[in-house]
């Protein structure tokens, strides 16, 4: 694997630029996909390539293209995911911003594979460059014949849509999403039914993350058995990994699937600083379980990591060293979860809130003993109990917080404060 | 057709069908707040989250279409626990302030606390989140937005039934407020059902509101006479005061809603004009009189002849019906008449332009709904009146014309213009005190049952009317207004094999 396919960005100056991106082979994808395949041939392709979302929930995105009905009345729209919300998770806003044509080769393609005419890009509103850049290079690529009517002179037409958000977590659920694209609130919808068959404006719907996209132009060039080959054959591929933290060197690294966690922190982003030792690391975004140092051996691949009890998520990872209390930095997470809780599904709703409270009393001093097992009662009570996923997403970290750290939050809980702490407040760690 | 087990019990039900319903048609509740079968499935409250065999974790039962097979725990372990939890979760910020809340006594949170949970808060009381309690929104409702548990159900009915979308959620998690949408009031004519569907005390009716504890009210099952659609209502009551109506569902008439001015209507059936004796002009003055003489002294009028009857479509079939029988006894016209102040309010939902409630009633016997009443009054032969629910006065302008009529009998329930010309009024109850039927626009003959007794002396009209019969000799003598009906429906053939068993709580529709 060259060391860039993702983030050729960062070898090739100007990238974003049209003119830049065609010198360097760009749209030989499109080309090559919308002259010599056959929609269906594509999503076989991209199933064969064992190609699985890098959004966090890892499902396989050919067998999501074959969701969609075979025959339907209904147009079916491509809604691309780059609200990239997910605490400690930057790497599809390099992409977009660097690389945008990288993505439109992606979404013209797999529109082309799914039979779709129109797609949105909702972007988080808080990337407003992003979301410029992107404005441009559709501009661009329209100019150029390559998005609108008769794509290439192929008789493919594809509009392509920027949406911002308005500032919620929630709106990267992918039916929350679709909610917030058609005017409402991000409330997730119950499912049954799907959006592949009851998607935007009731219509069947793909809802894929940037990244994801962003690798099929590979696959249409390099061949499925080349994508299946980097990494473990069942999540292979590229992967964009997100270090932050107590690191030499944070930042995104292009890497293959399965490199080992301790390979990317040591390695890669230069190990921790000032001579600390490691405390924890989550390894897929926010609301992922922790990793204790002595878990850290895991290949950061999805099977691998969900068999060592976490999650790769959005890949996400975040470093704590040992100056960190992690009672704060649980609290941190649940004041995150609490704040974008929908507030539509009961356990959720109250249960974040409480989550918080509950910590909040234990880094102030105003807790009891009682309330250790309080969060694991409350988080057990949380899970898998709710339309989406965030209330799992908020019960998941403070299982494995208080479980891995146990005797760290009894700490709090008998002196009656936190013990990292002198006389300053606790959230001055942060 | 799936065959589902539920609870050990197994159910076969029509494809599509949702594990709440076959629940329901096993009789097994599952406790639930968001779901209500005349609104969307909203899947928010988690409620109703129920064991599956073969499902890794527990599905809510709102949104699960049975399969064959399936296997479904609602007392288990694992249910329990879920139930438990859910409604911890939603007590945590609730303010709990029962004894001054207006939904005690038919509160779903009060209920399921009971059934399900019985576990003592584990968050102390500062530290709950609090909302603004008391917020008038509409002309009906009033918002309490700490005993919201969010589910939606308001929401969803604005959104779907009326269109009108006044409210709506706003911040998020256990922030979220329901509240009315900026420069809205819930002034639509449906807006008293969100308190209905509330299933807590988050919308009250500001009406009905802190006037009595529901657990000392009777309930009576009826059909509202505000106009001719005939929603089936509930009439909750104490001690011969009506204190609410509430529709009762009906999915062929009114599925599970009323309009406002239905729901309001109870306050004119109790007015402060009722009627409690009969009376007998004497030189000047009307004296009061007992039935007999009062009766005594119509009857005897009525067989001089040159008598006309006018019944108006608020007479229920049964009076409508005796009034034709004393007709016929003295030879005497009859007309009916159906009067609705002009430009009334109607819509194409329930709210009907006529304002009778049993227009289609008289039509089936043969009397049109405005046949013949000027030329009756005309009659230079007229020597007797009689109006039965009738206020020509105030609906015809017709004060001159009665000041010419020889002898004017007049039977309502409330002293309105007309009497003042009469030379005897007979005080009988309103549909809410006697037993008959209505017929609504549709044709759909529906029973009416007494929730109080008519006031002082007044009687049920049926009861009037038939000892005016018999007062005038005619057989045959009817004990109850289900035998006058008995009678009816033995002539009408479009009411042919009716009977107040058949017609049940939900009514028949008539032939043709």
């Amino acid at each position: 694997m060259p060391e860039h396919l993702l983030l050729r960005c960062r070898d090739i100056p100007d990238l974003r630029q049209l003119d830049v991106y065609l010198q360097h082979g760009g749209y030989a994808a499109t080309r090559k996909a919308l002259t010599t395949c056959k929609p269906e041939q594509l999503v076989e392709m991209v199933k064969a390539s064992n190609l699985r979302g890098r959004g966090g929930a890892g499902f396989p995105t050919g067998m999501k293209w074959s969701f969609l009905p075979k025959q339907s009345e209904k147009p079916v729209y491509l809604a691309v995911n780059a609200d990239e919300s997910e605490p400690g998770t930057f790497k599809d806003r390099e992409i977009i911003e660097d690389d945008p044509h990288q993505l439109l080769e992606g979404i013209i393609i797999s529109s082309y594979a799914i039979r779709c005419h129109t797609a949105y890009i909702y972007i988080r509103g808080e990337f407003a460059r992003g979301a410029r850049v992107l404005e441009e290079a559709i501009t661009q690529a329209r100019a150029k014949g390559l998005l609108g009517r008769n794509i290439l002179g192929t008789g493919f037409d594809l509009e392509v849509w920027v949406h911002r958000g308005a500032g919620a977590y929630i709106c990267g659920e992918e039916t929350g999403l679709i909610e917030s694209l058609e005017g409402k609130r991000g409330y997730p919808r119950i499912k049954p039914p799907f959006p592949a068959t009851h998607g935007l404006f009731g219509c069947p719907t793909i809802v894929n993350n940037v990244e994801t996209l962003a690798c099929v132009p590979h696959i249409v060039l390099r061949g499925a058995d080349w994508f299946r080959s980097i990494g473990p054959e069942k999540s292979p591929g590229p992967k964009l990994f997100c270090v932050s933290g107590h690191v030499v060197r944070p930042g995104t690294y292009e890497l293959p699937m399965g490199t080992p966690l301790r390979e990317i922190i040591y390695t890669h982003a230069g190990g921790i600083p000032g001579g600390r030792k490691l405390k924890g690391v989550i390894p897929g975004g926010a609301s992922m379980p922790v990793f204790t140092p002595e878990e850290i051996d895991v290949p950061m691949d999805m099977d691998s990591v969900q068999k060592a009890g976490s999650f790769l998520g959005s890949a996400g990872i975040m470093v704590m060293d040992d100056s960190v209390c992690m009672v704060w930095a649980l609290m941190v997470l649940e004041r995150f979860f609490h704040h974008e809780s929908c507030g539509q599904c009961t356990p959720c709703r109250e249960g974040t809130g409480w989550l918080h409270r509950v910590l909040v009393g234990l880094e102030e001093g105003q807790a009891s003993p009682r309330d250790v097992d309080l969060l694991l009662h409350i988080a057990g009570n949380m899970l898998g109990t709710t339309i989406c996923a965030l209330s799992d997403a908020a019960a998941m970290p403070a299982r494995a917080f208080v479980t891995k750290y146990r005797a760290e939050f009894e700490q709090h809980a008998a002196l009656g404060r936190c013990p990292l702490r002198s006389d300053e407040p606790a959230r001055a760690h942060g | 057709m799936p065959t589902v087990e539920i609870d050990r019990r197994r159910i076969e039900v029509e494809d599509g069908t949702t594990v709440i319903r076959a629940a329901e048609r096993l009789g097994i509740e599952i406790p639930h707040y968001c779901w209500h079968p005349g609104l969307s499935i909203a899947g928010n409250c988690r409620m109703c989250l129920v064991e599956i065999e073969k499902m890794p974790k527990l599905q809510i039962a709102c949104n699960t279409r049975v399969t064959d097979g399936m296997v479904v725990h609602t007392t288990s372990e694992k249910t329990r626990t879920a139930q438990r939890a859910v409604l911890e979760f939603l007590l945590i910020n609730h303010p709990i302030d029962c004894p001054v809340c207006d939904q005690a006594g038919e509160c779903k949170l009060q209920e399921y606390y009971m059934d399900y949970d019985r576990q003592r808060s584990r968050v102390p009381l500062p530290a709950k989140v609090r909302k603004q309690k008391a917020k008038p929104i509409g002309p009906l409702v009033i918002l309490d937005q700490e005993r919201c548990v969010l589910c939606s159900r308001c929401v969803r009915f604005l959104d779907e039934v009326t269109h009108t979308s006044e409210l709506a959620f706003y911040q998020r998690g256990d922030h979220v407020d329901l509240d009315l949408a900026p420069g809205r009031t819930l002034d639509n004519p449906y807006s008293g059902n969100v308190v209905d569907i509330c299933p807590v005390g988050a919308l009250t009716n500001r009406d009905f509101r802190f006037r009595a504890r529901v657990w000392y009210l009777e309930r009576t099952e009826s059909v509202c006479g505000a106009c001719a659609n005939g929603c089936n209502i509930e009439i909750y009551h104490r001690e011969g005061t009506i204190f609410r109506f509430q529709p009762r569902e009906n999915d062929a008439v009114n599925q599970y809603w009323m309009c406002d001015a239905g729901r309001m209507s109870y306050r004119d059936l109790q007015g402060e004009v009722r009627l409690t004796q009969p009376l007998v002009r004497g030189a000047e003055e009307f004296a009061p009189a007992t039935w007999e003489s009062a009766l005594g002294a119509v009857a005897a009028r009525l067989r001089e002849g040159g008598a006309g009857i006018v019944v108006s479509a608020h007479a229920p079939n049964e009076e409508v019906y005796l009034l034709r029988r004393i007709g016929a006894a003295v030879g005497a016209r009859v007309a009916g008449i159906s009067w609705s102040p002009p430009g009334a309010f109607h819509d194409d939902f329930l709210v009907k332009a006529d304002k009778n409630p049993n227009t289609q009633g008289l039509r089936l016997q043969g009397l049109a709904p405005d046949g013949g009443v000027d030329e009756l009054l005309a009659a230079a032969d007229l020597r007797t009146l009689v109006l039965h629910r009738a206020d020509l006065a105030t609906w015809r302008g017709a004060g001159a014309a009665l000041e010419r009529v020889p002898y004017l009998v007049v039977l309502d329930t409330d002293l309105r213009e007309t009497a003042e010309y009469a030379n005897v009024v007979l005080p009988i109850g309103t549909y809410a005190e006697s037993d008959g039927t209505f017929t609504n626009h549709a044709g759909r003959v529906q029973l009416l049952r007494p929730a109080v007794k008519p006031p002082g002396e007044a009687r049920p009209g049926w009861e009037a009317l038939g000892a005016l019969l018999a007062a005038l000799g005619a057989e045959p003598r009817f004990d109850s207004a289900e035998a006058v009906f008995a009678g009816l429906a033995a002539e009408c053939p479009p009411l042919a094999g009716m009977s107040y068993d058949t017609l049940g709580t939900l009514g028949q529709p008539a032939a043709g």
